[in-house]
This record gives structure tokens, C-alpha cells and sequence, in this order.
């Protein structure tokens, strides 16, 4: 009965705060939107200057998906006046490449399609020369693959881990304020005059914005994979289920660290603590060339769990019983911070 | 019969400073008593321990016959705290009925309670009204009424009528009184305006975090031989800092 009253008005209050409420069910939407647009922009061929080369390895290159230039003659001050990602030079039969190098990763990646053009065109010139060469050269080579297809791209391994997030980071801001605004206003100190039991507020605090919590996942979830196509191959029931959990222990985790903020601000100050630190340990980056600390240090983020069920669902199409031990790590989490929650409110009343 | 509200030898001091120092007080059923004395004297402290909100560093505190805190006892006591503590995305209605169903109360019982306790205090009109659009009278007038929502046996009001206009304020006090006279509710009222205590039918002057005095007004103007009831107040603290034990 009191905690239906006090669902009840969680309720009426977020329902009043259309920017809130906007926050958390347009945000996560937009942000991801613009991820989206951001990982599947289609990447630029880049630009390579030639001098003195010939030109069957110049057509090697163009069929590379190089652009090539060719020049006169050049010397390193060209590249950057001409904004040229490398040059390649050749004098005597030596080879001489200059790379811009002003994004290391487009660079090596010229650098690679560069080797890759002139060895293919020794060997060429080789099989020339000695034809009996020809089937002993590399065969040609199937690829397949274990999970995704020759399109995947990293956001595809992103984005579970992001839809991931997004609930964790808005659950986490909207409960922990709206219970830290309960304490600055006086009005959790006058619910504690009234019959109430702490382990009743909490309850509430965590069905209410549960309730909010919910809708938010299903909507992140649901347009993530019906409007932006990332690739889910496990069950959306189970990308779901994981989704409230984690909801459930940012909800439970923003509640407990609100009692320890004065105001809305200090509440604020806890993303670079508790919320920043968990997107580097949901497996963007991979944990096993982690230092042993750190990866100890990895194992207490709700995050981890998460974002290693979440890939494992949507992109390895792992089943239930593979992420039952994250849903358990998570389920730990939740019991941890709602008990510490309990015991939070003893500062307002001992009952 | 024993008194409704019993505090004994009762001691709290927040980070080693002492906040009340060996306070007793017995408050018997029917009672309208004032706790007077400066801010920062001790009074919301003594008072959030009545409710059970603040827990006693030392000494004993019972209210009707249960020693605090207890939940139970929490459905009889009806608490305005100093500080409007309200929904302001919420109508007053709202407000209302969000405590109201806090407290043991059926549908009908709710809304008779609710439409009286607005009543009471001139709100009737305002309760489709967001808090957020209220006045700092308004919003003082509905904490009143919140307090009142269950019709609690024991009333306590930590400074109910500051920021209140005279005309409401006697509306109030006309009303406490009745409170008390008809319907035998205890009330404790805290105030720093003395033409209010006079209207208690027991006060206790609290300063530094103890009672220095205490008694119906008229025994504490005769006591200190005085004809103005202000100057009660500034004898008895004379004579409590004259005092070498006090410190």
C-alpha cells in the first residue's frame, strides 16, 4: 500500500518532467544514431603520390583502391603541400615510400596496400619468367568466419555494448537525482516521520524508476536492431533480460551513491568515478592485453558482466546458459547495492 | 495515567558538539506545550528525537507509552517540519493524498480527511494548483495540513507559523487550541515568538541545548516577577549563564 503510494508518485513526477523524460527515452536514440552514422561512414581511399614508377604496379595500386598521383618529381615537403597520404619513389630499381603519417592508422593501412601491390607484382613478374611457377605460388584462400560475416564492422561489436551503457548511464543519473532531491528538499526526512520502513522506500524507488528503467531498455533495444540493423543473433528476450538487470544495479548504485552527494552537482562528479571508468572494462578494448591489476580491477565493474553478455547475445548468439554466470555476477551486484542501500537510510531513522 | 510524551535525562551531540545536554520533559494528554528558545538552541533536535527521527546519544524518550523510535507510534504523530518539505511537481491534492495513503487510512476516511485538513487551512481552492506555484505561506499552510492528514493523536510543529500573514495565523492558533480542546489532541509547538508561547499551556525555554526554565506562562511570569512574558525568557537566560555549572 505504501509502496504502491510511492510508486505512484515517483510516477506522476517523472511524468511532469517531460525534459527528463525526454532525456532518458530520446538521448540514448540520438547518441547512438549518431555512433552509428559515425563507425559505417565509408572510409576514404587514400592518396598516393608516385614518382619514376611503372606502370603495371601503378595499376596494381589503382585496383588497391588507391588513389593515385602521379608526379614529376617530389621530394618529402610535396606530400604535405599536395596533401598526399604517402609518396612512393623510385630511383635505381630501390623503392622508396614517405608516408604523411598524420593518422598512423590510415597510414599503416597504405603502407600494408603498398607491400601487398609490389610483392603481387613480383610474383606476377616472376610466374612471367618461370610459368611452372604458377601453381606453386599462393593458392588461392577461402576465408570464413566464426562469427559475423566479411562485413562486419567494429560498430557491430560496439553497439551491443552501447545499448548496454546507454541504460546503465541514464538509470544511473535520473535515480540517483531523484532520490538526492528527496534528501535536499527535506522530503525523504519527512516520509521518515511518517509509518514507513526504509526497506519500503527503497523498494518503491527501485519499482518506480524500474518502471521507466523498463520501457527505456525496450525502446533502446528495439530501435537499435528494427531501425539501425545492428546485427543480433541470439534472442531479444535474452538482450533485454540483461538490460533490466544492469538497469536494476545502476538504479540500485545511483540511489546509494546519491547519499553521499550534497547536490545535484556532487552527484554529477560521480560519472568520471563510478560511470567513465566502466565503458574502458565492457570489452571495447580487450581485457586480456590488460595489465593483471587491471583486469582484477575489471572484475568489480557491473559493466564487465554486461557488456561480455550483451556481445555474447547479440553477437556471438550466445545462449542463456553461456551468459548465466554474467546474469549472476549482475544479480550479485544488484542484492549488494540494494542491501547497502537499506543501511544507508539509517542515518535518517534506525527503523 | 501516565503522560502521552516522556523524555528522560536525554543527551545527543553531533561530532562531539552537544546539542542537547540532559533534557527531561513530560507532556500529559490534552497539553498545548511550547518549546521556546533561539535557533540553534536544540528544538528541531529535540523534536526530530520525539518523532524517532534522531536517535539519543543517551536517556530514554516514550510517547504513548512506547519508547521511540517506533513505526507504530508513527501513525498517531503528526510532524510539520521546519522546512516545507513538499512535491513541488505535484498539486496540493496530490501532496495530500501521496501522505495520506502513507498512514492507515480507508478511501472515504482519505477524502474527508483531505478535504477538511485543506479546509482548515484556506487551500480548498488551490489544490489543483502545482506546489511549484505556491506561495511560501501557501506551502507552510499545506505542510499543516499534511500533518494533520491522519488525524493523528499527537500533533508536533517545529515553527508553524512563521511566514504565515496574522489573519491566517490566528485562524491557526484558533484551530490548535480547538484541536486541543475538542478533540483532546497533545500538541508541541516550537516557536520563537513569545506572544505564541503565552498561548501554550506549558513552555519550556531551551537554550545552548538545555531547558532553563519551565512552567505554565503565568507561573513563569509570577517565578520571575515579571509582567511581560519576553522578559521571562532573558531572566531566566541571565540567571542560567550566571550560573557556573551551566558550562
Amino acid at each position: 500500500m505504501r509502496i504502491r503510494a510511492l510508486i505512484k508518485r515517483i510516477c506522476q513526477q517523472m511524468l511532469r518532467d517531460k525534459r527528463t523524460l525526454a532525456l532518458m527515452f530520446v538521448a540514448p536514440l540520438l547518441i547512438l544514431t549518431l555512433m552509428y552514422f559515425l563507425f559505417n561512414g565509408n572510409n576514404v581511399d587514400p592518396k598516393l603520390g608516385v614518382v619514376g614508377i611503372d606502370e603495371s604496379l601503378v595499376r596494381i595500386l589503382k585496383k588497391a583502391d588507391i588513389k593515385v598521383e602521379k608526379l614529376d618529381q617530389a621530394e618529402s615537403s610535396t606530400v604535405v603541400e599536395r596533401d598526399l597520404d604517402g609518396l612512393l619513389q623510385q630511383d635505381n630499381g630501390k623503392m622508396e615510400l614517405t608516408l604523411q603519417n598524420d593518422d598512423p592508422t590510415k597510414a599503416k593501412g597504405l603502407q600494408a596496400k603498398v607491400n601487398q601491390a609490389v610483392a603481387s607484382l613480383a610474383q606476377a613478374n616472376l610466374i612471367q619468367k618461370n610459368p611452372a611457377l604458377a601453381g606453386m605460388t599462393a593458392p588461392q584462400m577461402d576465408i570464413d568466419y566464426v562469427y559475423g560475416d566479411k562485413d562486419t564492422v567494429f560498430f557491430d561489436v560496439l553497439s551491443p555494448i552501447l545499448v548496454g551503457f546507454f541504460v546503465f548511464f541514464f538509470v544511473f543519473i535520473i535515480s540517483g537525482i531523484g532520490l538526492l532531491r528527496e534528501r535536499t528538499t527535506g522530503t525523504l526526512e519527512r516520509l521518515m516521520s511518517t509509518p514507513i520502513r526504509r526497506a519500503e522506500i527503497i523498494i518503491a524507488y527501485l519499482t518506480g524508476y524500474g518502471i521507466f528503467a523498463v520501457i527505456q531498455t525496450i525502446i533502446v533495444v528495439l530501435y537499435a536492431i528494427n531501425v539501425l540493423d545492428i546485427v543480433l543473433v541470439g534472442s531479444i528476450f535474452h538482450v533485454i533480460l540483461i538490460n533490466l538487470l544492469l538497469a536494476l544495479v545502476a538504479l540500485s548504485l545511483g540511489i546509494l551513491l546519491s547519499s553521499f552527494a550534497a547536490s545535484e552537482f556532487q552527484m554529477m562528479q560521480f560519472i568520471p568515478i563510478a560511470v567513465i571508468p566502466q565503458v574502458f572494462f565492457a570489452g571495447i578494448f580487450p581485457l586480456e592485453g590488460m595489465a593483471e591489476w587491471l583486469q582484477a580491477f575489471a572484475k568489480v565493474m557491473p559493466m564487465y558482466y554486461a557488456g561480455d553478455a550483451l556481445k555474447g547475445v547479440m553477437y556471438r548468439g550466445a545462449g542463456l546458459s553461456e551468459i548465466s554466470g554474467d546474469l549472476l555476477a549482475l544479480g550479485i551486484f544488484a542484492v549488494i547495492f540494494i542491501t547497502l542501500n537499506i543501511f544507508a537510510l539509517k542515518k535518517y531513522r534506525t527503523l | 495515567m501516565n503522560p502521552t510524551i516522556k523524555v528522560e535525562q536525554v543527551n545527543k551531540s553531533f561530532s562531539k558538539k552537544a546539542v542537547l545536554e540532559d533534557v527531561s520533559l513530560t507532556i500529559e494528554k490534552g497539553q498545548l506545550y511550547g518549546l521556546i528558545g533561539p535557533s540553534g538552541a536544540g528544538k528541531t533536535t529535540l523534536v526530530k528525537m520525539i518523532v524517532g527521527m534522531e536517535k539519543a546519544d543517551s536517556g530514554t524518550i516514550q510517547v504513548l507509552d512506547k519508547k521511540m523510535p517506533n513505526l507504530a507510534i508513527l501513525q498517531e504523530i503528526g510532524y510539520m517540519a521546519q522546512s516545507d518539505a513538499l512535491y513541488a511537481e505535484l498539486t496540493g491534492e496530490e501532496n495530500l493524498k501521496f501522505f495520506a495513503s502513507l498512514y492507515k487510512l480507508n478511501k472515504k476516511d482519505q477524502k474527508n480527511r483531505i478535504a477538511y485538513a485543506a479546509s482548515l487551512v484556506n487551500l480548498t481552492d488551490d489544490l489543483k494548483k502545482r506546489v511549484s506555484a505556491y506561495s511560501g505561506g501557501m506551502k507552510r499552510r499545506l505542510s499543516l495540513a499534511i500533518a494533520l492528514i491522519q488525524d493523528p493523536k499527537i500533533l508536533i510543529l517545529d515553527e508553524p507559523t512563521v511566514g504565515i500573514d496574522p489573519a491566517l495565523k490566528i485562524s491557526i492558533w484558533n484551530e490548535l487550541m480547538r484541536l486541543k480542546t475538542e478533540e483532546d489532541k497533545t500538541i508541541i509547538v516550537t516557536t520563537h515568538v513569545m506572544d505564541e508561547a503565552e498561548r501554550c499551556d506549558y513552555v519550556a525555554m531551551v537554550r545552548d541545548g538545555r531547558i532553563i526554565t519551565s512552567g505554565s506562562p503565568a507561573a513563569l511570569k509570577e517565578q520571575y516577577q515579571v509582567t511581560h512574558f519576553d522578559e521571562v525568557f532573558l531572566k531566566a537566560g541571565v540567571k542560567h549563564h550566571e550560573n557556573p555549572g551551566a558550562h
